[in-house]
């Protein structure tokens, strides 16, 4: 698994604190995801197009994402002009295709690449680690944080576990076919991991435990605003509201 | 009154543990564990070592005896609370011990819960990375570290709680020559004491003094000339002993 490939740059969107960018990826992808309006979620597809490229992420790799997010999009643009009624359609070998399913389909590409793209430029151009004190500064519950902060710390340990089992199994010669027994070593992977996983847990409980934590993690850093996150903070709002407005009064 | 009259820092007396539903680990043990003390603990694998640590840690309870800290036994919360600021704890995995983003937000970890300021956690957690040799390392996020580094930054995560001895478990598995001769010196420069469990019989007759073998749950205290022998070669060696001239 890979993760935090974006959060690593030097652009000023890296730069930024945490606190700002979640709370104008939040608004932003709301407005985007409740819009109705192709003009307003082309306007958002540019406003998160302008954020990437300010981010100055390695394309290939932005575009490796979205073709994941694209792939579901084709099932849609595929699907829905099929299914979705209406009065108007237009005819493609012998086919009944409705317009308004089209342009729907079109839409929801259009807004999930934009929200895609808020989300790349401005959240994963941070460490989950500078999120998770973000979102704790922003008054989210400690115990949501550090539910994230550890997730995240130990999803990667989890994963090499299972990897580690399954090299094991394979090694001796398990070939996963359509049997009981590919059935039973795949529920004792799972059962082990799952084992292990609460067994790494109490000991990094203890762990903590002797190292004097009741409960109330302490922070290093007291963040603070720069005049630059604040600009950023209020360019990115006023991006928002104007793109509501838009929706509004189309 | 003297130094000599002072109670030991730990002291288990007579202490028998078994996990529930099992045999007896430690079967009416005596072990004495003062400051300043260097001291081995070896005996094979399951004979329950880890255990012995988490007893003195209080985060198992013995089934009968008593583990004396300082004299008294550890009853109340404050009690155990004072215990685990005088003792650290390195784990044997050091991917059990490091959960902070990086390396200088974890040594705080512990300074930061005894009540310290931000300003001193820092303080004492950059002064304990460059005892150390690791201030380079402050910045790093933890889990990219090799075994190796993760292996030394746990040391200092612990130490930097300023614990008047320390309880190492097997803190030399998979590490290569380097590390480990820089554990030995660090190891040896420390001004605490420390109980380390190894199998590595030369590291333990470098950094240790005194020697505890734990053999059929009890533990048997001993110097650590045997040390130097060579544990395969005869019946028993495996135990610590004496050849004849
Ligand atoms: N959480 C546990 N529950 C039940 N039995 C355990 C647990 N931890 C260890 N044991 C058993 O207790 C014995 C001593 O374990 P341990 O102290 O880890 O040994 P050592 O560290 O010397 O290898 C072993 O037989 C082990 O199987
Ligand atoms: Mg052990």
């Amino acid at each position: 698994m890979t993760f935090e490939q974006f959060s690593t740059g030097s652009s000023f969107l890296h730069q930024a604190d945490p606190r700002g960018k979640l709370v104008s990826a939040g608004l932003l992808s709301l407005v985007i995801s409740l819009a109705q309006n192709l003009r307003t979620a082309l306007a958002g597809l540019l406003v998160a197009l302008l954020l990437t490229t300010a981010a100055r992420l390695p394309w290939a790799r932005v575009l490796r994402r979205l073709l994941v997010v694209n792939g579901f999009n084709a099932f849609l643009l595929f699907l829905l002009p099929l299914t979705y009624g209406g009065a108007q359609t237009f005819q493609i070998a012998g086919l009944n295709l409705s317009i308004a399913g089209l342009w729907l389909a079109i839409l929801i590409t259009i807004k999930a690449n934009a929200v895609i793209l808020f989300f790349i430029s401005l959240l994963s151009t941070s460490t989950v680690a500078k999120l998770g004190q973000g979102l704790q500064g922003l008054r989210l519950s400690p115990l949501l944080c550090l539910l994230l902060l550890f997730s995240y710390r130990y999803l990667g340990l989890i994963h090499e576990e299972y990897l580690r089992l399954q090299r094991a199994a394979e090694l001796r010669c398990f070939q996963p076919k359509t049997t009981l027994h590919t059935y039973k070593t795949y529920a004792h992977l799972l059962g082990m991991v799952i084992v292990r996983s609460w067994n790494r847990a109490a000991r990094v409980q203890q762990a903590m435990i002797l190292r004097g934590f009741n409960g109330i993690f302490h922070s290093l850093e007291t963040a603070t605003m720069s005049r630059s996150d604040v600009l950023l903070l209020a360019f990115l709002l006023s991006a928002g509201i104007g793109l509501a407005v838009l929706e509004l009064a189309g | 009154m003297s130094i000599d009259s002072m109670p030991p820092l730990i002291q288990l007396e007579q202490v028998s543990f078994a996990y529930p539903c099992s045999r007896l680990v430690l079967n009416q043990a005596d072990v004495i564990f003062d400051t300043r003390q260097r001291i081995g603990l070896i005996g094979p694998n399951g004979s329950g070592k880890t255990t012995l640590l988490h007893l003195i840690m209080g985060l198992v309870q013995p089934t009968s005896g008593k583990v004396l800290f300082k004299g008294r036994e550890v009853a109340s919360k404050e009690d155990l609370r004072e215990l685990r600021r005088s003792i650290g704890l390195v784990f044997q995995d050091a991917d059990d011990q490091l959960f902070s983003p990086t390396v200088l937000e974890d040594v705080a970890f512990g300074p930061l819960n005894l009540g310290l300021s931000q300003a001193e956690a820092l303080a004492v957690s950059r002064q304990t990375l460059a005892d150390l040799g690791l201030s380079a390392f402050a910045e790093r996020v933890t889990h990219q570290l090799s075994g190796g580094e993760k292996k030394l930054v746990s040391l200092a995560t612990v130490l930097s709680m300023q614990p008047e001895a320390m309880l190492l478990d097997e803190p030399t598995n998979n590490l290569d020559s380097t590390i480990r001769a820089r554990l030995i010196s660090i190891l040896k420069n420390l001004e605490i004491g420390y109980m380390i469990i190894s199998h590595d019989w030369d590291f333990l007759a470098e950094t240790c003094d005194e020697l505890y073998t734990l053999d059929d749950g009890k533990a048997l205290h001993s110097g650590t000339e045997c040390l130097h022998c060579h544990p395969h070669v005869h019946d028993g060696g495996g135990l610590p002993h004496e050849h004849q001239q």
